[in-house]
């Protein structure tokens, strides 16, 4: 228990997908001006990245089993492209509500870096099955958590008044840094709470 | 535009690598080349103009050797694909463009992966997943939507090694910046006096942000005062600026109509029921 428990909040805090990992700046940067869609977002990346890696783990045994390794990245990206067009399609048919709140987000997550670097991430660090849902599940959980912490932080900044080459995205990044400086503090943390 | 594409596209297409048929469309197309090639290098640079590919710009250029190979890399990517986009594209039906643009991308990163992992077993554990997440990297995708899909092979290769090459420039910018104030090397070779503590928060992630907003902040600053006719403004909302066709403008309207529809529907029947009450 200890050891998901570790799992899962290393990935949320120690190596948060966004801010220490750099993946899915975009969606970062693009869609956390306000809180509803950071939060919409944050959600659809979750259950898209919980989802990628339970379809692609096992396909990566199948392709061992065969020695056909090195079309790791091919077959990944087209899976989660299809998954995703999936389920865009079955919520929009089966459930409209959730449709409304997540649908928009979902065809942006296709080529979302986050989703195809938690399916390979899962390979590389040699997780089983169970400890890789986990794992898809904390990088999500992290992305959320990140974007939700910086649309706080982006409504303060709207209201400043930087320099004037810094205004826009210049100015974004560098308060990206500063949040992310404040996740430096939990490295270690994890680690000696949960003892792994 | 349409009249232009198709003036381009016609001699290109059957020209498909011969170099013969390219040399007939004469100076003028080469003039051409060379703008198209220009173009990716610092007027339209990826990363400081563009706002794209920020993913690997800021997690790889901790050190100068990384930046090159990335660049590199991609570069090999773009070009490689773009040619074969601008190839095919009028065999791909519109529909399912993006999934094949992604296959064709992905084959080429496959190739890069399996000669790095090779010859350059170095750089392949300093990238890490990086060098795979060049398939998802909003460049490579980006130009083949925004270019190849619409130019011949030629420009398209020029197109590539000019973003390619403004790519690689940013990068080892970025990792010059990082390596030296944060290692005190370059290239692996100690620049810094002794004496000098280096910045151990520049080779972190933090450090990574906040060297990007500078440059970005400092290449704003230099084109006003080159060239200050030009308009040169970066918006915070990179997904406004992204050339894929999952921008999400686009899917904003979509969500407005639906919700516009929705209103409607709601109105119709409150509308029926009131009158079927006062009936």
């Amino acid at each position: 228990m200890a050891q998901y428990a570790s799992i899962l909040f290393g990935m949320i805090l120690v190596n948060n997908f966004v801010l220490v990992r750099f993946l899915g700046i975009c969606p970062f940067l693009g869609v956390s001006k306000r809180l509803d869609s950071a939060v919409g977002m944050g959600l659809a990346v979750t259950l898209v990245m919980v989802l990628a890696t339970a379809v692609t783990w096992p396909l990566q045994q199948l392709l061992d089993l065969w020695g056909l390794g090195y079309l790791q990245t091919i077959t990944f990206i087209l899976v989660i492209a299809t998954l995703v067009q999936l389920l865009e399609m079955a919520v929009k048919r089966f459930l409209p509500p959730l449709y409304r709140s997540l649908g928009v987000y979902l065809p942006l997550i296709t080529t979302n870096c986050a989703v195809l670097g938690v399916a390979i991430l899962c390979i590389d660090d040699g997780y089983n099955y169970p400890q890789s849902l986990v794992a898809a599940l904390g990088g999500g959980l992290g992305f959320l958590l990140a974007m939700v912490i910086f649309s706080g932080v982006r409504r303060r900044v709207e209201e400043a008044e930087p320099p004037e080459v810094f205004r826009g995205l210049p100015i974004t990044l560098v308060s990206a840094a500063i949040t992310s400086m404040s996740f430096m503090g939990f490295s270690g943390v994890i680690d000696h709470l949960f003892g792994a | 535009m349409n009249a232009a594409r198709a003036a381009q596209g016609a001699p290109a297409a059957p020209a498909a690598g011969t170099c013969p048929g390219a040399q007939a469309e004469g100076a003028a197309g080469t003039a051409g080349l060379g703008e198209v090639f220009a173009a990716g290098l610092l007027r339209e640079n990826p990363v400081l103009r563009q706002a794209l590919g920020l993913c690997s710009t800021l997690a790889i250029t901790t050190a100068v050797t990384n930046g090159i190979g990335m660049g590199l890399a991609t570069t090999f990517v773009l070009v490689c694909s773009g040619m074969v986009v601008s190839a095919v594209r009028r065999l791909i039906p519109d529909s399912v463009r993006i999934p094949a643009y992604i296959t064709i991308i992905a084959s080429f990163v496959t190739l890069v992966m399996m000669v790095v992992k090779a010859y350059l077993p170095a750089l392949d554990s300093a990238l890490g997943i990086y060098l795979s997440l060049i398939v998802v990297n909003c460049i490579v995708l980006g130009r083949a939507e925004a270019f190849a899909s619409k130019h011949g092979v030629l420009e398209s290769a020029a197109d590539g090694l000019g973003m390619g090459i403004g790519f690689t420039i940013t990068l080892v910018l970025m990792s010059a910046v990082r390596e030296v104030l944060g290692a005190g090397t370059f290239l692996g070779v100690r620049v810094l006096p002794g004496f000098v503590e280096p910045m151990l928060v520049m080779v972190t992630p933090a450090g990574g942000f906040a060297t990007l907003g500078v440059i970005l902040a400092a290449s704003v600053a230099i084109e006003r005062r080159r060239r200050p006719e030009v308009e040169v403004d970066l918006t915070d909302d990179v997904c406004a600026t992204c050339t894929l066709g999952c921008a999400f403008k686009a899917n904003e309207d979509r969500f407005a109509r639906m919700e516009q529809a929705v209103e409607r529907f709601e109105r119709d029947r409150a509308q029926a029921g009131g009158k079927g009450s006062e009936a």
